[in-house]
């Protein structure tokens, strides 16, 4: 047998930091948000808005309950996620979109097609709001408190369960219609 | 009963991986030959086990039986037949059933087709293969039992499965991703059997090579069909989004395409032992971090398989013992696997060599564009990847890759001498001449790197052609008779290679020359769009079964001659009020022309997506080439038994076996 050089250890060495970082990724709720920004307001922001001509800032999202829903026309789960965002609309609850790493006309087009559940949508074209939020992808929901406070957040898909078990609860303690019944 | 029967199935199936797993193994090493004889009915008993409870799922969704928790969550009665049956790898537990169900398939199949492989080898091969079928089978019954069933209430009818879901190219792009993934399982227990015996037989690389070509090719043929899907139904004209699912079937497909390539060296020269060993078990790995990236809830995040935190425990596990256990294993015992003999600077082994880090460094890259949220967030450091990040590295070194081929493919094995090569090169100047004056032409400005791209993928085919008439006349036997000489795997590799300029011809083509416009017309309007003329002839409504459509009538024409009539749709769905966009494309070979109503805007007048798209179709024909190249290939003499006599094989070699 001949001896073995070090380098045999390399792929090793190199899957385990792999997998400490994916193990980094599963320790902590992902659904749940990174400490930095909870109870922290939404960081400051000027920008577009995709429906009219109106240049949003974090003033937007203050005054009441909302929803910030991160999305974009590239992402395949928004699609599925989509319906579920026009029932909570239906319902009464109020959503911010924001249209994250996407192009205009094609953001325009997706709501003309499959309707728009927004009251705003906020252009994020280059993903820097998104970053400054600490977004990892689309979708993503967070709820923002009447003094603009980031209360909770969810990534991926929002849906039936997801709003009975996260984001109802949060707004019946706070008196607020909880939106589409259980 | 069904569901009890599918559930009792699974337990069966593990049961016979369980044993497989260690019995037969601890005859080979006690070396009882009748306990190795166990291997191959066990396999057998496995994959039947599974079988059964793949049909008892599928019966369970055509009986509507919406006491199983799995099919009231992914189909409904109204669902065609055709949908409720694919709805059976729908979602998270039943994909795992259907990946379980191949692993058992190709496990049985490598222990049918494995009669020249030694015993001893044959059982530690499918002895793996039974180690990560527990381990699957282990997750799917504790964490995701497709059969579970939520008594005694259940729903009257399943949930509502998405329209946009409701696509034939979406019903088999899953089982082809998964036949490639699971297919590299084989490579990868070929590679771990070889470490645990000690002293891998150099022949294991022509064992290992035709499973791995054929999971290849079925990746290749899913990848593509990702792709389509997304252009047709996602639509907005892209066909690659550098999105996070999308690089988990790249990520193995990169890998594979090194492996198969190493395994050439390791088949006929017997050198890049360790390197091949390697390669196999990193594809593999790719295949798991792929399917659990996108099996787990979760699309569009690396969260993605945390989402429900025991699942991920469960499966972060696995991949440590999977990938964990085979690289420590080859830490181990990589030092006895240097290969005899080598090879000069100027050789096929030092371009394939070259092939081989590229497409590695290209795994590595996207591996860390699709990490990147988390790793960003370990070292605290914000970086935001788009698109741009991806083609930053991955066109020059798909260029590099073009650049390499060539010589490689003409070079001979072990030492070329540089005068000849290079004098072959030149003498396809002329072509690159004409690829040149071809690139030119293209409408408009394509920068340097189009132009580059297009003479390459030009350059590609013109010396394969040249290739196959010099290796066909080599025979002295005149030129027909020397074609009908090569080999089915030489033949293979061409196709496949071809398939790589089809594919960069429609990609470079698509991305510098497409037109994307979104114009406001009201009907009677015109628009120009890449040489075409779209003229909005009229507007119409009719009532559709259950929706309401408004129609738009546009005809197209060039030059004055009418090319085609195009009916974009606007539908309402009436009972849910969802508005539908029926695009309407003219595909061609040469191009796809695309028409979609946008929003109604003031008075008659529409916003209107108008795209020319030149030679989008080539990307997907260029896929399906290489695939049918691999698949060819798998035919070659030298797997087959009795035939594979002095034949030349997928180099163009000769081989007497």
């Amino acid at each position: 047998m001949s001896k073995a050089s070090p380098w045999v250890f390399l792929p090793l060495v190199a899957f385990v930091a792999l997998a400490v970082l994916l193990a980094s990724g599963l320790g902590r709720n992902p659904e749940e948000l990174p400490s930095a920004l909870a109870g922290k307001p939404v960081p400051e922001f000027s920008r577009p808005s995709l429906l009219n001509d109106r240049t949003l800032t974090e003033e937007l999202l203050t005054g009441r309950w909302q929803l910030l829903n991160v999305w974009g026309t590239w992402c395949p789960t928004c699609y599925i996620e989509h319906p579920y965002l026009l029932e909570l609309a239906r319902a009464g609850i109020p959503i911010i979109g924001l249209d994250y790493k996407d192009e205009d006309a094609k953001a325009r087009d997706y709501l003309a097609e499959y309707g728009n559940p927004f009251r705003e949508v906020i252009v994020d074209a280059d993903g820097q709001l998104g970053l400054d939020l600490g977004v990892y992808g689309a979708p993503e929901t967070f709820l923002i408190s009447p003094r603009g406070e980031i209360v909770l957040r969810h990534v991926g898909e929002l849906n039936q369960r997801v709003w009975d078990e996260k984001f109802a609860p949060v707004l019946q303690q706070a008196g607020e219609n909880p939106g589409v019944a259980p | 009963m069904a569901a009890e029967l599918g559930h009792l199935s699974l337990w069966v199936a593990l049961a016979a991986a369980l044993v497989l797993a260690i019995f037969p193994l601890i005859g080979v090493y006690r070396r009882v030959e009748p306990w190795q004889r166990y291997a191959r009915p066990l396999a057998w008993l496995q994959w039947l086990a599974l079988t059964v409870a793949m049909v008892c799922l599928g019966y369970s969704f055509y009986i509507n039986d919406f006491s199983v928790t799995y099919v009231a969550n992914h189909s409904n009665s109204n669902l065609p037949l055709g949908y409720r049956l694919s709805a059976i790898w729908g979602g998270h537990e039943g994909s795992l059933l259907l990946w379980g169900w191949m692993l058992g398939g190709w496990t049985a199949l490598v222990g049918l087709f494995s009669r020249k492989v030694p015993l001893p080898m044959v059982v530690r091969v499918l002895s793996v293969m039974g180690m990560i079928a527990v381990g699957f089978l282990a997750f799917m019954l504790f964490t995701s039992n497709p059969f579970d069933r939520s008594l005694p209430w259940f729903p009257i009818d399943g949930a509502d499965l998405n329209p946009l879901l409701q696509d034939p190219g979406l019903i088999i792009h899953p089982p082809m991703l998964y036949m490639g993934y699971v297919g590299f399982s084989v490579a990868f227990a070929f590679a771990v059997a070889g470490l645990l015996a000690g002293n891998l037989d150099p022949a294991w690389a022509r064992w290992a090579r035709p499973w791995t070509t054929v999971a290849w090719s079925f990746l290749t043929v899913g990848i593509a069909l990702g792709s389509w899907w997304a252009y047709y139904e996602l639509g907005w004209g892209g066909w690659w989004f550098w999105d996070p699912v999308e690089n988990a079937s790249l990520l193995p497909w990169l890998a594979g395409t090194a492996l198969i390539h190493s395994l050439a060296v390791s088949e006929k020269r017997n050198l890049f032992r360790a390197w091949t060993v390697l390669l196999a078990i990193v594809t593999f790995s790719m295949s798991l971090l792929g399917t659990f990236l996108v099996r787990s809830g979760v699309l569009t995040s690396v969260h993605a398989f945390a989402n429900d935190p025991s699942r991920g425990a469960f499966i972060l596990g696995f991949l440590v013992v999977v990938a964990g256990g085979a690289l420590t294993l080859f830490a181990l015992r990589a030092g006895r696997l240097k290969g005899q003999g080598g090879f000069k600077p100027v050789s096929r082994e030092a371009f394939l060599l070259g092939n081989n880090l590229m497409l590695l460094t290209a795994t590595f890259a996207v591996l860390m564009g699709t990490l990147y949220p988390l790793l960003g967030e370990v070292l605290d450091v914000k970086v935001s990847i788009r698109a741009d990040y991806f083609n930053g590295f991955f066109v020059p070194l798909t260029l590099v890759l073009m650049a390499i081929l060539v010589p490689g493919m003409i070079s001979n094995w072990k030492r070329q001498d540089g005068r000849p090569l290079l004098r072959r090169m030149l003498m396809l100047a002329p072509a690159a001449l004409i690829a040149g004056f071809f690139g030119a032409r293209l409408p408009g400005d394509t920068p340097w790197v189009g132009t580059l791209a297009i003479m390459l993928a030009l350059f590609l085919v013109f010396a394969h052609l040249d290739d196959t008439v010099r290796r066909s006349l080599a025979y002295n036997r005149g030129f027909w008779s020397g074609l009908g000489k090569l080999g089915r795997g030489y033949y293979g590799m061409v196709l496949a290679h071809c398939g790589v300029a089809v594919l960069v011809a429609g990609v470079t083509v698509v991305s510098f020359h497409e037109v994307e416009r979104d114009v406001r017309m009201a009907p009677g309007d015109v628009a120009e769009v890449g040489g075409y003329r779209f003229e909005f002839d009229t507007l119409s409504e009719y009532a559709g079964p259950n929706f309401d459509s408004r129609k738009g009538h546009f005809l197209v024409s060039r030059d004055g001659r009418p090319v085609t009539e195009m009916n974009p749709e606007k539908r309402t769905f009436r009972a849910s009020g969802q508005v539908m966009t029926e695009a309407a494309i003219d595909p061609g070979l040469m191009r796809d022309l695309y028409v979609a109503l946008g929003e109604p805007l003031d008075g008659n007048a529409w916003a209107v997506r108008i795209y020319h798209k030149p030679m989008i179709r080539w990307i997907w024909l260029g896929a399906l080439i290489m695939a049918l190249g691999g698949a060819l290939a798998l035919t070659d003499a030298r797997y087959r038994k009795k035939l594979g006599r002095g034949k030349a094989d997928a180099d163009g070699e000769v081989v007497y076996e």
